[in-house]
């Protein structure tokens, strides 16, 4: 279910390596607790990103999360698809529904975040919790 | 007592239910030291014959009876039975704000249109469902254009309502905000020269009242020019709605904020009026207040909801664009019941009836001896002049006439010594109007 | 479904579009009288620059058709009139009617503020009289009525602390603010320029006192605390937490929106509290209106007065007069001097009850607590503690079989209920808020009683009615979630692509 060659945050974002880019976006379990979607802030291109900066919020209905930037970089590309769809975060949020691409500052700090397994066991825990 | 519908005997069988001896006992999780014992010193109780006569009496120590010639940011128009009948009916008076839409479409839909003619009379794309009044409304679009522009300097005009500008700088003063004074010319309107001087790169907006406290209309599209060139926003306050009627809407403006308080709402001492702020709809995600949006239920019927709502306080929290909460829907109701009786042709008629008796008064004291008129600039229903004394000198003998007569302005504005600011609307006849001008020159004729 | 349901059946409603539907040239609502003045041309007076040409878009209809358009509209709504609002935290008491005859009397609502001193005695007086009268409820020393709301006046008070601490060197940089609040206090808190911690409430739903004294130095400026709290639960150790903080300097922030269980019983100004905001949509009984306006003064103690905004109402020779000469008042928080209108409703109310409002106080919580005990078996109850003025259950039963809070909220509805507050306080997932209000008799407090039974039966039994409903209202459950991602604000002409239906 999640892709294993994606990395993955405590926050529910993931990131895509393409070249020196990293492609982010929210997981599937973030999109299923957020509800539909019905809007994206996003960041201008340029902007300067350091890991665990907040860059945007994705909204839906009832709730409003803060993305947070799971490595440093600056802003190369925004998802110009979102803000007439934002639904498709619901419908593909591994693909389709990438939010930004960073110029990757340094690949060290991939290391720090979670592989597939990793995110997979950690959300299950957190389901565990909540029926608790 | 009349408000509370309990006999003893059910108060008896309620607590017999809860197994509470008496209703002290539900009062017991308060510390004893923290309980009052004896009764609080408070006036009443009354029933309801002896409330109106407190309040009429009241009523009595005010103003009944006299002329005013008072604006200023509230005024005296016409007003119609028709909208208390409809604010006074019990599905609008004592309902609760719509956030449950299926039981509340009448106040909704009622919003809906309200929007639509905040958006009609100035000429904007979109508009909210109303803020407090025109001076925190007004604070309420300096924030948001900070917000926008994610820059700090706001330009101000000088002949923005005194204490509208009071309340900004309360505001301004805990949030990165940093007000700079725009003066005027001799005209009345905003020193353009000064305002290009002024404008940098880090100006969020410009901010401008149209007409302006002195009553002058200022000119919109070239402050409006000014300000894109930096890439600012142009931000237009307007007290006096009526003024639409003849005015032209300030189209170009980027965010207005409209005191609603002509349309019907009563000056009630101060408030509670109604406000708006409207916008083009690339901004409505960055506008506070409440909004009503038109959508369907599962069978496709036309239904309205609260939206957007995420800005708010209630989701947000901390992050939310303002801490709002209630609106002024009440008086938003009264504003709308009475836009939609007077229509455009009773809007138009009472503008052009404003036009036309501000003028005539203007003339009537332009006459006296020593009087002028203080700026050239265009102006609705209020206006300046300039006395050969101190005003509140000729005021404390026009009282004694029983006429409230113009407001002072040298405690505002030390230049503006001697000079009065006066508001005629479609309420003051011609006959008080020739006794102003009557009584002020006599006044003037008796040597101090 | 006709059987279970005792207060409320279906009835045939108007239908109605929006006004402007009904707009036709040459149609008007309302005559002036002829102008008794030469005419002018305004275009020729203003100016191409300055006349406008048409008012476009605003409706052409009869006085018959508006107050036919919004008696129709009137008719849509649930209301205080018709029967309880169960919401906690909103105290939706009954507005009395006489409030709203005095608020309307000339001579009142006909003054304007700027008039001169002698002209504005009697409203003066509304305003110093309905002052002491608020002092005396809440214990407190000094007051401001400016505030047009709530929100606001949470914000006046926090702007009073910053203008405080200043005075004392050092405005501080944090507000502490309950995970149990009402979202108005963080959101005001940064508005004041303050910084957010959050406090856990603790087992029984109470601040944790331990772990407030752990969290308390020179770097917060206040607590913000609502008591009762949003649980209905009074704060016990409120006073213990009073000292703790001013052992610090930090300032005790009140929220008194519930209100409703302390008047005539306790003032908030005798456990510790510094500064403190009313509701008077609230506990006062003035009208929400459909959403406002409100009122909320602000109550503070002696060392807060020098700071309170400007102008405040002073007592000089025996008359009345606004005083605006108070070098370190935080400044003015609105235009003019307050929501007038909302205060004379308020002062009736008070006057009305006299030294009595003791008695509302009990009837409100009485009828709070006769409700808990009747649902206490059927709904869960998350906080074992005494309630107050309201009662917050939690739907983790009917979660069972897929039925949420809102879904019981919904069927309340075709009950002939408003609902309660749902999904509020956060600190229960799935909460049901309940404040009755001394309003109810105890009849309509046992037809909701039997609702809310009846609504558990139909969640175990017959989960999709609930989750479907409400099912006899004009509208259904309305898609909110077009309603955000293509909003739709305002009607256009027909014209545009974008018409109303």
């Amino acid at each position: 279910m999640y892709p294993t060659d994606y990395r993955y945050t405590k926050e529910h974002e993931w990131v895509r390596i393409e070249g020196d880019l990293a492609a982010i976006g929210i997981t599937d379990y973030a999109q299923h607790e957020l509800g539909d979607v019905v809007y994206v802030e996003m960041p201008r291109v340029g902007t300067k990103l350091k890991a665990g900066e907040s860059f945007g919020t994705v909204e839906s209905v009832k709730a409003v999360s803060d993305i947070y930037a799971p490595v440093s970089g600056e802003v190369a590309e925004i998802n110009p698809t979102l803000a007439d769809a934002p639904e498709s975060i619901n419908k593909d949020p591994h693909g389709k529904a990438w939010l930004i691409k960073l110029k990757l500052a340094s690949s060290a700090e991939l290391a720090q975040l979670m592989d597939a397994k990793a995110y997979e066991a950690y959300i299950a825990d957190k389901e565990k919790e909540a029926s608790a | 007592m009349r408000y509370l519908p309990k006999s003893p005997s059910e108060r008896r069988q309620m607590l017999d239910v809860i197994g509470a001896r008496s209703i002290d006992k539900l009062f017991s999780s308060i510390p004893a030291g923290l309980r009052r014992e004896t009764p609080l010193d408070l006036p009443g109780p009354m029933s309801e014959a002896e409330l109106i006569r407190y309040f009429r009496e009241r009523a009595a120590e005010t103003s009944v009876g006299y002329t005013s010639f008072l604006g200023a940011g509230v005024y005296n128009h016409l007003r119609s039975v028709v909208t208390d009948t409809i604010l006074l009916r019990g599905e609008f008076l004592t309902s609760y704000t719509p956030y449950q839409a299926e039981i509340s479409q009448g106040t909704l839909q009622a919003i809906f249109e309200f929007q639509t003619l905040m958006c009609q009379l100035t000429g904007q794309e979109v508009a909210n469902a109303s803020m407090w009044d025109g001076s925190t409304a007004t604070t309420e679009a300096v924030l948001m254009a900070e917000r926008l522009t994610r820059r700090t300097r706001v330009l101000v005009a000088r002949s923005l309502h005194p204490e509208y500008r009071q309340v900004l700088a309360t505001y301004a003063r805990n949030l990165d905000l940093q007000i700079e004074e725009i003066g005027f010319t001799s005209s009345g309107q905003l020193d353009l020269q000064a305002l290009s001087g002024s404008i940098t790169g880090e100006t969020a907006a410009v901010l401008v009242q149209s007409p302006n406290f002195f009553g002058v209309l200022e000119p919109v599209p070239r402050i409006a020019q000014i300000a894109r060139a930096a890439e600012a926003l142009t931000i237009v306050s307007i007290a006096e709605g009526v003024s639409l009627g003849s005015v032209r809407p300030p189209a170009e403006a980027d965010i207005v904020a409209l005191e609603a308080q002509s349309f019907g709402i009563p000056p009630s001492f101060g408030g509670p009026y109604a406000a708006v702020i409207a916008t083009r709809e690339k901004y409505v995600r960055q506008m506070p207040g409440r909004l009503a949006g038109q959508t369907t239920d599962a069978q496709g019927r036309r239904g309205f909801c609260l939206t957007l709502a995420t800005r708010e306080q209630h989701i947000r929290r901390e992050k939310a664009t303002s801490n709002i909460c209630t609106n002024q829907a009440l008086c938003a109701l009264a504003a709308t019941v009475y836009l939609c009786l007077l229509g455009k042709q009773g809007l138009r008629e009472m503008a052009e009836q404003n036009l036309a008796k501000a003028h005539f008064a203007l003339s009537e004291l332009e006459k006296l001896p020593g009087v002028r008129r203080v700026f050239d600039g265009p102006v609705f229903n209020e206006f300046v002049v300039q006395f050969p004394r101190a005003v509140r000198l000729i005021n404390a003998q026009l009282l004694r006439d029983k006429i409230i007569g113009p407001l002072p302005l040298g405690s505002h504005y030390p230049e503006l010594t001697k000079c009065g600011l006066v508001c005629v609307t479609e309420t003051t006849s011609r006959e008080e109007i020739e006794r102003l001008a009557y009584a002020v020159r006599e006044t003037l004729a008796v040597p101090v | 479904m006709v059987d279970r349901i005792k207060k409320a059946s279906r009835n045939t409603s108007q239908n109605e579009g929006l006004i402007f539907e009904k707009s036709a040239p040459g149609k008007r609502g309302f005559e002036l009288p002829p102008a008794d003045v030469p005419a002018v041309d305004a275009q020729g007076l203003l100016g191409a620059d300055y006349a406008r040409a048409d008012i476009e878009g605003l409706p052409e209809v009869s006085e018959i058709e508006v107050i036919r358009h919004f008696t129709r509209l009137s008719t849509w709504n649930y209301a205080i009139d018709l029967g309880m609002y169960p919401l906690g935290s909103c105290t939706m008491k009954y507005n009395p009617r006489i409030n709203e005859h005095v608020a309307r009397l000339e001579g009142l609502a006909t003054e304007h503020p700027y008039q001169p001193q002698e002209l504005t005695q009697g409203c003066l007086k509304i305003l110093f009289t309905l002052q002491k009268c608020l002092l005396e409820i809440t214990g407190m020393e000094a007051a401001t009525l400016q505030p047009a709301a709530g929100a606001q006046g949470e914000l006046t008070g926090l702007l009073l602390i910053r203008a405080y601490l200043e005075s004392q060197g050092n405005p501080r940089k944090k507000v502490l603010v309950p995970d149990s609040a009402h979202g108005t206090n963080p959101a005001t808190a940064v508005i004041a320029g303050y910084e957010v911690e959050n406090i856990r409430s603790d087992a029984r739903g109470q601040i944790d006192v331990e772990q407030l004294a752990k969290i308390v130095n020179e770097d917060v400026a206040a607590l913000m605390v609502t008591n009762p709290s949003t649980l209905g639960i009074f704060e016990q150790r409120i006073a213990e937490v009073a000292e703790i903080l001013h052992a610090h300097g930090v300032q005790l922030y009140m929220d008194g929106a519930n209100m409703n269980a302390l008047a005539g019983i306790a003032q908030p100004g005798r456990f510790g509290v510094d500064v403190m905001h009313l509701n008077l949509h609230k506990t006062f009984s003035t009208p929400h209106g459909g959403g406002g306006p409100g009122a909320g003064p602000v109550l503070v103690k002696k060392h807060l007065e020098p700071f309170l905004p400007v102008p405040v109402v002073v007592e000089k020779n025996g008359r009345l007069a606004l005083d605006a000469a108070r070098p370190q008042s935080i400044g003015r928080v609105r235009a003019f001097g307050g929501n007038f209108g909302v205060l004379v409703r308020a002062l009736a109310y008070i006057l009305a009850y006299g030294p009595g409002i003791r008695q509302a106080t009990e009837d409100a919580v009485l009828n709070a607590n006769y409700i808990r005990k009747q649902l206490e078996g059927v709904y869960d109850l998350p906080y074992a503690s005494p309630s107050m003025h309201e009662v917050v259950f939690s739907d983790s039963r009917q979660k069972k079989t897929g039925v949420g809070t809102m879904d019981i909220a919904k069927r309340l509805i075709d009950y002939g209920f408003h609902p309660y507050t749902t999904a509020f306080p956060l600190i229960v997932p799935g909460a049901l808020m309940i404040e009755p209000t001394e309003s109810e008799s105890k009849e309509e407090c046992d037809l909701f009683i039997d609702a809310m039974r009846s609504i558990a039966e139909e969640a175990a039994t017959q989960p999709e009615l609930v989750k479907t409903a409400p099912h006899s209202t004009r509208v259904g459950r309305l898609d909110e979630v077009g309603a955000a991602r293509k909003p739709i604000l305002r009607w256009k002409p027909k014209s545009s692509a974008e018409s109303a239906d």
